[in-house]
Parts: structure tokens; C-alpha cells; sequence
């Protein structure tokens, strides 16, 4: 009980600043310390899959694109519903005339985000070997066409816009506290533990008794869930989505995000977030002015692939979590690829 | 509208795509099969043999022999780059390391691609010698149509024989089998693995080449999810098998057209989720694939 007393302390802290920096801080780094929330959320949830339990999902962007129009269709406003050509709610959700408060909306998102992940999770997670990182990536395509096509729904590429605005600095970091919970509880447990067996040696886990497609669709379906949380808040915060925001480059930024900050580590993730959200909004500026675009991710790559080559095991990483192995063990071991 | 010449036309379309995806198959599951890399930056090297046929051939106006070759040795080139820069650094340590990186390479690839190029998608005319339209009653074709399947044809027999035949291609099918052992037997698995790199990259640059004569558009992330669908095909066909890995490529080529070709408009926008799908539908039937063994787990 006395970890968790902290944590409340430390929350308590936290929107203690939250507050005096909502006071003093201009919009502009506002709007930048929500989009780091909601980063560090997305990179938190991913690191339950890619970072502790050592599958490399691809689809993190899919699983936002599920919750943000799940959560936008369900409280999307009735008034402008006509305008907007998007379909009244049936009446399992409320009947033509309900749009749904904040919370519960996010709670669907995220909930659909985790259906999603169960049913590409359960063909895929039973295979060893990294299909999930080209399944995912698809999944991802998949969801996006459907986002393009079923115009009835999501009004097609054009996206949905007047999406009210919910999303400010006490949810998303009110949501970033649940998932860093979560996250730490479901890490110092039972589970947690088996999740980081299998991704140090799935052979050795079954050995144990670890029945690997257990463990590794639960951690997908958790991090699905509180990435289409970070999806849903991401919508009510930029008030208007449209599918192409949710592809590749998006789940690139949190994949990058989470490999600088440290992969498997409970601070790294957020660490990463808030670093690289800081050095795209440094690096905006003489993006525009240049007119260099693709100039941000070019740096993002490159910032990727020297910490691969470098220090795999990130920033706030430690040796434990090496990627790589020893010198001295290496060359024992030079080409051990395990098959 | 279901005709016959509808049918043979667009199975001519599919068989052009399966080439397409079964020379870039070859050089993912060799790589894949020695590394167990699923090479994203394979992608990259269409873009660049792309983009290098364009300004070697329409802007510096080289000879087309002269032309097709530079592609060759420039994604040959760009393959022994990223063995030597990343992948050599990496060898010996987890598989998603090598993953992580490529995946890096490969949008580091693309966006200094739309920096130095542009982000507009260019038109790539198909070469006048290749672009002469040939009726017959049932098939409609130009000559780039020919061009492309029989040089596919061509590299994967010449591959075929390389990988039966000669002193390396012995070698890398043994490395491909056990790593740790090729290696005890006295293989250079280092230089086997960079052949495999310059190999596959080459041919996947000649490919950029193909796709831009095919299709007459080459953009800058034109190689990002045809490198994907590659290695869908590299599952379908069977992961480890070379002949397997063409197989898989054709198969889904023929998929893809096909089934846009036969289902109701409305669906030609799908034609990405159906290739998607079959993946998702083979790894749920038949993980092992087409032509693959079932792997085996030795402790």
C-alpha cells in the first residue's frame, strides 16, 4: 500500500502543477504539454507490448484511429449531426437523440481498440517470430481504408470536424496516470513477469509453464486499449480526424519515441514522448521556414537508428535490458540467431 | 463484361504484379531466411532504383542497357552500404534489433527522398522502344509488359541456378539452414550475408525500374508498402523457400488483381486490406505457408 500512497502523492503533485502551469503558461506550450500527455499515453501502452513482453507491434496507430472515431461518433453533438451527414446513435447507445458524455465515450474507444487487438492478436500471437510487426502494419492499412470508405460512418477522407473540445490538461494527464498504473501493476505482478519470461526466452517460459499466447494477447489487447484512450483524447483535442493522420508516420513517432526513451523501462517511454515532442516543436519553426518538409522525421530516423546502433537500450535504459550482448559473450555467440 | 479476354487481361495485369512481388520476395526471404530480418528498407531500395532510372535515363539520357545496369550496381551498392553501416553492427543480438533498425532505414530512406527530390509523385514514362501497344483479339499488351515478365523470368531462373549451383549460393542455403554450423564449417557467413544483401537490394532496385515503366508514376513512398506486401508474399509462398518465395509472389499478385478485378467498384479500394487479409488468413490456416516447413523449436 505504501507505493501506492506515493503514487497518489506524486499525482497529487502533478496537478498541483498542472494547475499553476495552466495560470501561467501561454496557449501555445499548452496545446505542446497535452500532446505530450497523449503521446506519453500512446508510448506508455506500447511498451506493455513492444518493450515488456518483446512483440513489435506496428498498429498502434490503427488501435488510436479506432478509439478517436468511436469516441467522436458516440459524442459527437446531435444539433450538428444533420450538418455533418454523420448517422444519429442507435438505440442499444442511446437513441437518436443522446451523444455521450466524455468518459464513458473514451472507455468505448478504448474497449473497441481491444477487441480489435484480440481477434488480429489471436491468429498472429501464436506463431513465433515477428509476423505481429507485419500483421499489425497491415491492420493498420486495413483500418484506415475502412476509414476512407465507409463514408456513412466517418464521412470518408474528408474526416470529421466540430468535434467538441473535452480533451485539456486534467484528462489527458489524469488518463496518463491510469495507464502508468496500470502499466507498473500489471509489470510487478504475476503477469508481468511472465510477459518479461517470454520475451527473454519463450522456450524457457513454456518450460516454466507459461502459456505464451495467454500472456502476449493480453498485453496487446491492454496496450490496444489504452492506445485507443490516446486516440480518443487525441480526437476532442484537435477537434477535427481524418484517416490519413492515423498511418504509418504516426506510429512510426511513438515506436521512435518509445526506442529513445528505452524500451522496457517504466520511465522511458514518457521520457521519449516528451524529448522528441520538444525537438519536433523546436525543429517546427525552421521546418516551415526552409520549407524542408519531411526535414522532422528524417531527424526522428536518424535519432532511431543511433540509438539501435548505440545505445539500444535507450535513455533511461539500463545494461540489464541490453539489446545487444556482451563483447566477450559475442564472440562466443556471434551467430546464435535463435530460429 | 466478364469475358474472356476480360479474364486473360487482367490475370496478364496480375501475373505482371506477381512478378513484380516475386523478385522482391527473393530478396527478403533470403535475407529473411539467414536473419529472420523482416528487411523494411527493402522497400526503400524500389523508391531509389526508381528515382535512379529516372534521372540516369530520362535526365542524363544514358543508353537504356547502360541505364538498367547503374540501377543494378546502385541498389547492389546501397545494399553492401546498409549491411556494413547497421545490420553487421547488430549481428548476435535480438531479432528485433535488426527490425527496429531497418525500419529506421527506411524511413530515414524515404523522407531524404522527399527532401531532395520532391513530395509530388513524378511521371515516369515507359521508354518509347517499350511502350509500342500490341492487339490481339483476346489480349491487349505493350512491349514493357513482355519486357517485365520475361526479365523476371530471366533473374529469377539466373537466381535459381545461383542459389543451386554455385559455391555460394551452396553457401547461403546452408546458412540459411543453421547459422551457428555454416559458420563452424568454415563459411564466411558475414560475406555470405552481404552477397544476400547486394543481391536482393539490386534486384529490388530493378524493380523500382519496373514499376515506374509499368505504372507510369514513381513517388517517393511508392516503396514503402509494395516492401511490405513483398514480404506478405515471402509468407504466403512459404517462409524460408526461395522457389516457395516466387510462388507467394505470384499467388498474391494474382489475388490482388483478381479480386479487384472481379468484386462490385465499390471495392478497388480495399485492394490494400485484401492483401492484408490473405496474410492475416494464411497465418490463421496455414502458417507455414504454401511451399514453407513447419519451423522447429530446438532448445
Amino acid at each position: 500500500m505504501k507505493r501506492e500512497l506515493w503514487f497518489l502523492i506524486g499525482g497529487l503533485i502533478l496537478f498541483g502543477a498542472l494547475f499553476v502551469a495552466e495560470r501561467t503558461l501561454n496557449r501555445y506550450i499548452l496545446h505542446i504539454l497535452v500532446l505530450m500527455g497523449i503521446y506519453s499515453i500512446a508510448t506508455v501502452s506500447l511498451n506493455l507490448t513492444n518493450g515488456y513482453t518483446g512483440l513489435f507491434s506496428l498498429g498502434h496507430a490503427a488501435f488510436m484511429a479506432i478509439g478517436a472515431y468511436t469516441s467522436t461518433l458516440l459524442t459527437f453533438p446531435v444539433p450538428l449531426r444533420e450538418a455533418y451527414e454523420l448517422p444519429r446513435l442507435p438505440w442499444f447507445l442511446g437513441g437518436p437523440d443522446a451523444a455521450w458524455p466524455f468518459f464513458p465515450a473514451l472507455l468505448v474507444g478504448g474497449a473497441l481498440a481491444s477487441c480489435a487487438a484480440l481477434l488480429v492478436g489471436a491468429p498472429v500471437l501464436r506463431l513465433r517470430g515477428h509476423y505481429l510487426s507485419v500483421a499489425s502494419l497491415g491492420f493498420m492499412v486495413i483500418v484506415v481504408t475502412f476509414a476512407k470508405t465507409l463514408k456513412s460512418v466517418t464521412r470518408g477522407p474528408m474526416g470529421i470536424s466540430a468535434i467538441p473540445l473535452y480533451t485539456n490538461l486534467y484528462w489527458t494527464f489524469l488518463w496518463l496516470l491510469i495507464t502508468v498504473y496500470v502499466v507498473w501493476r500489471i509489470v510487478n505482478s504475476r503477469f508481468g513477469r511472465a510477459m518479461m519470461a517470454i520475451r527473454d526466452d519463450e522456450t524457457a517460459a513454456q518450460v516454466l509453464g507459461i502459456y505464451p499466447m495467454k500472456y502476449k494477447l493480453f498485453s496487446f489487447a491492454v496496450g490496444a486499449f489504452f492506445a485507443g484512450v490516446a486516440g480518443g483524447l487525441y480526437a476532442h483535442f484537435t477537434k477535427a480526424i481524418r484517416p490519413f493522420e492515423f498511418s504509418f508516420a504516426m506510429t512510426f513517432q511513438i515506436v521512435v519515441m518509445l526506442i529513445v526513451g528505452g524500451m522496457g523501462t517504466m520511465s522511458g517511454p514518457i521520457v521519449g514522448a516528451t524529448l522528441l515532442l520538444a525537438l519536433r516543436y523546436a525543429l517546427k519553426p525552421l521546418e516551415e521556414h526552409l520549407k524542408l518538409y519531411g526535414f522532422i522525421e528524417l531527424v526522428y530516423a536518424l535519432l532511431l537508428i543511433v540509438v539501435m546502433l548505440w545505445k539500444p537500450e535507450g535513455l533511461m535504459g539500463r545494461k540489464k535490458i541490453a539489446l545487444r550482448r556482451r563483447k566477450e559473450e559475442r564472440a562466443w555467440v556471434e551467430f546464435s540467431t535463435p530460429r | 463484361m466478364f469475358s474472356l479476354s476480360y479474364f486473360l487481361q487482367q490475370s496478364m495485369n496480375g501475373v505482371i504484379l506477381g512478378c513484380i512481388y516475386a523478385l522482391l520476395a527473393l530478396g527478403m526471404t533470403v535475407v529473411y531466411g539467414i536473419l529472420r530480418l523482416i528487411n523494411f528498407a527493402h522497400g526503400a531500395l524500389i523508391t531509389l532504383g526508381a528515382f535512379c532510372m529516372y534521372f540516369v535515363f530520362f535526365r542524363l539520357g544514358l543508353p537504356f542497357i547502360a541505364s538498367m545496369f547503374l540501377v543494378l550496381g546502385f541498389g547492389g551498392l546501397m545494399g553492401l552500404v546498409l549491411d556494413f553501416v547497421a545490420y553487421r553492427k547488430l549481428r548476435g543480438g535480438p531479432e528485433v534489433a535488426l527490425l527496429i533498425t531497418s525500419l529506421g532505414f527506411y524511413t530515414f530512406i524515404e523522407n531524404l527522398t522527399k527532401l531532395l527530390v520532391s513530395p509530388q509523385p513524378y511521371a515516369f514514362k515507359t521508354p518509347a522502344f517499350l511502350a509500342t501497344l500490341y492487339r490481339t483479339p483476346f489480349l491487349t499488351f505493350r512491349t514493357i509488359d513482355v519486357f517485365i515478365i520475361l526479365s523476371s523470368l530471366a533473374i529469377m531462373f539466373s537466381f535459381h541456378l545461383f542459389v543451386r549451383r554455385t559455391k555460394m549460393g551452396i553457401a547461403m542455403r546452408a546458412t540459411s539452414e543453421n547459422l551457428e554450423i555454416a559458420n563452424l564449417m568454415g563459411i564466411e557467413v558475414n560475406r555470405v550475408i552481404s552477397v544476400a544483401f547486394v543481391l536482393g537490394s539490386a534486384i529490388a532496385a530493378f524493380t523500382g525500374f519496373l514499376w515506374g515503366a509499368k505504372y507510369g508514376q514513381i513517388s517517393y513512398d511508392m516503396g514503402f508498402l509494395t516492401g511490405v506486401k513483398a514480404f506478405v508474399a515471402v509468407v504466403v509462398g512459404g517462409v524460408g523457400s526461395i522457389p516457395g518465395a516466387m510462388l507467394g509472389g505470384f499467388v498474391l499478385g494474382l489475388a490482388e488483381i483478381l479480386s479487384i478485378a472481379f468484386l462490385p467498384t465499390r471495392f478497388a479500394e480495399y485492394r490494400d486490406g485484401i492483401v492484408f487479409a490473405i496474410l492475416i488468413l494464411v497465418l490463421l490456416v496455414r502458417p507455414s505457408g504454401i511451399m514453407g516447413m513447419r519451423e522447429e523449436v530446438r532448445v
